[in-house]
């Protein structure tokens, strides 16, 4: 997550000729040499080709797979796909990781943007320090304060429930988060600041009728990512959550890996009905985060 | 000519947002100037814009300092004492803890394996990650499904893709079976998660795993890099080739050496992949343990609260003065650069 920031603070300063996302192409582009398709294709094989074996081994059963590991279904069968949705396991975990992601992303968001609106809008002492203290916070990776994280959240009693997950998880997304935003902020005209405030609009009405709407790129681009990398997210659970019902699902496929180990096909359906939210997320976004990142979207 | 400065912009305020050790406190990124010299004159923040600031960055402070900095102080004060995690820490035993790690080979070994992961992943990764992003920035029919492809694995969950690869990858899994297939090896009986192979089969998954990653910031810093120079050099006469060596080569340099910091940072603190596709207990074994995973095998998991929250202190150390040495050597000339061209201006 962290190295998301270098790019996306990045003022840019050259014209946007060479935009290569972000809006559809006035024309048509050429096509490539074949041999460029064919590295291309030689790279997407070996990229999608484990993520393709879990998807497709759902579809067989288990003496396939013994029988012929590395072969396509024949014939497919959809039953262990069906039996993961068919189990309220699945969907525990599914709404689990639903709640964790949605209120993560939402308190990243919330805290972040009033955060960085201070931190680019207000002039006071001590600005510079408070941006300071957020961006040391990109040295402390949750790898390295999850122990004692863990010891705090027992004495707070938030362990083992998903407040125990999602706090930590806002704290340690809210570097990222300003380091993206304030750069937007920052780029919004004064001009459009005393005109609102001509026309009676305090700071913080400017904040919810002109900020909001202006950074909305950036808050686009640092939600799903935060959003995925919750989504993905498996050390600090796996410290802090220890009931199962409490499992999000990363956790839930390692639960259904050792308890099932001996029926592959349904641990593959499983593992790949868990991975498809972030998928479609990523992809429906693709132009954006990539764009985002790219600050070709930038206000 | 003149243009070459014009990257140095971009990766000036990033370095900032990465280098906070260096003046710290002073990283608030430089387009500030343009806002703070419109603004009247300065004058004491009234008490309603206190209050403002207050209400608007109060919650950020508090969430933050509770469960980043204090978490991280408390890795210290705990790492002098004796604790099962039960009561609070009574028994002090100075740097006992820090004495027992650094004498332990069980995490020798895992310092060195850190240390090949770090070596390999630039040496391996690098050069893949630039002929890609190259790749991917001409202009050609499919490219936009292209890029989400090869984006997939940095999207994928370490558990997901390490489960996928732990069922994968034994001695008669899929990849053994697919290399049978192809009939020309013969039956194929590597042992891809043994002592022998474990390394390189675990970079050949963070290569995989990360390379879209190393990717995207590519793809961004070569939008930094302006068409002029590409049209001057091909009315020159010069091929795609020359022009990459010797335009796009010298000017992406400010974000592959940002890249190779984040890559050193990730594989010195690389935990899920190791953890997942062998198990917390074959790490060591097979000879692919980091810090990390040592530190997540003798914390709370067996009820060593105190060592766990050294070896926390230790691994945070080692990656700190990795990155200050890299920042002091390497990164210098790109501060350096980016302070003259804002003096100039």
């Amino acid at each position: 997550m962290t190295t998301t920031t270098t790019v996306a603070s990045a003022p840019r300063h050259n014209r946007p000729a060479r935009r290569i996302s972000g809006r559809p192409a006035k024309r048509p582009l050429p096509w490539g040499s074949p041999a460029v398709y064919f590295v291309a294709l030689v790279v997407i094989a070996l990229t999608v080709a484990p993520v393709a074996y879990i998807v497709l081994g759902g579809f067989r059963d288990n003496s396939q797979l013994t029988v012929n590991p590395a072969g396509l279904p024949s014939p497919w069968r959809i039953g262990n796909y069906s039996h993961v949705l068919h189990t309220s396991t699945f969907w525990r975990e599914f709404l689990n990781s639903v709640i964790a992601g949605g209120v993560t992303t939402l308190l990243v968001i919330g805290l972040g943007l009033s955060a960085s609106y201070v931190i680019a809008r207000y002039r006071f002492r001590g600005r510079g320090l408070m941006f300071g203290l957020f961006a040391a916070g990109l040295m402390f990776p949750i790898t390295v304060a999850v122990t004692p994280l863990f010891i705090l959240l027992t004495k707070m009693h938030m362990i083992d429930s998903l407040v125990g997950v999602i706090l930590p998880q806002v704290a340690f997304g809210l570097p990222t988060t300003i380091i993206i935003l304030v750069p937007f902020l920052q780029a919004i005209p004064m001009e459009i600041e005393e005109a609102a405030a001509v026309d009676g609009c305090g700071r913080l009405g400017f904040f919810f009728r002109m900020v909001l709407p202006l950074s909305l790129p950036g808050v686009l681009t640092t939600g799903i990512l935060t959003f995925i990398a919750s989504w993905n997210s498996y050390l600090l659970p796996l410290f802090v959550l220890s009931k199962t019902q409490n499992f999000t699902l990363p956790l839930g496929v390692q639960q259904f890996h050792s308890q099932y180990a001996s029926d592959t096909a349904s641990v593959l359906a499983f593992t790949s009905l868990s991975m498809i939210p972030a998928l479609l997320f990523f992809t429906a976004f693709e132009r954006r985060i990539v764009g985002g990142l790219q600050g070709a979207v930038k206000g | 000519m003149s243009e070459s400065p014009q990257a140095a912009p971009a990766l000036e305020s990033s370095l900032d947002s990465v280098t906070p050790l260096e003046g710290g406190t002073a990283s608030v990124p430089p387009s500030t100037g343009a806002a703070s010299g419109r603004r009247a004159p300065r004058r004491r923040a009234s008490w309603r814009e206190r209050f403002e600031i207050t209400l608007l960055s109060g919650p950020a402070i508090v969430v933050f300092v509770t469960f980043v900095i204090v978490p991280v102080f408390a890795a210290v004060y705990y790492g002098f004492y004796r604790w099962k995690g039960f009561g609070p820490p009574t028994d002090f035993i100075g740097l006992h803890n820090y004495k027992v790690i650094l004498t332990d080979p069980e995490f020798h070994r895992a310092v060195l394996h850190n240390f090949e992961i770090v070596a390999l992943s630039l040496i391996i990764q690098g050069p893949i990650a630039i002929l890609l992003a190259l790749l991917l920035n001409r202009e050609m029919k499919g490219r936009s499904i292209i890029r989400v492809l090869v984006f997939v694995p940095w999207v994928v969950s370490e558990v997901i893709a390490g489960t996928g690869l732990s069922l994968m990858l034994p001695v008669n899994g899929a990849i053994n079976g697919l290399l049978t297939d192809m009939h020309v090896f013969g039956q194929v009986k590597i042992e891809w998660l043994g002592p022998h192979m474990a390394l390189w089969t675990l970079m050949a998954i963070l290569t995989w795993k990360y390379l879209g990653f190393a990717v995207i910031l590519l793809m961004a810093g070569l939008q930094n890099i302006p068409e002029e120079l590409y049209e001057a050099a091909a009315i020159d006469g010069a091929s795609y080739w020359q022009m990459q060596r010797s335009i796009t080569l010298p000017l992406l340099g400010p974000t592959i050496r940002i890249w190779a910091f984040l890559s050193i940072i990730g594989a010195l603190q690389l935990f899920d992949l190791p953890w997942i596709v062998w198990g917390e207990f074959n790490v060591d074994r097979d000879g692919v343990s980091t810090m990390a995973t040592y530190m997540a095998h003798y914390g709370p998991r067996t009820n060593l609260y105190g060592y766990g929250n050294a070896v926390a202190v230790v691994l945070f150390l080692i990656s700190l003065i990795v990155a200050l040495f890299y920042q002091r050597f390497v990164l210098r000339r790109d501060i350096a650069g980016a302070t003259t061209d804002g003096g100039k201006r």
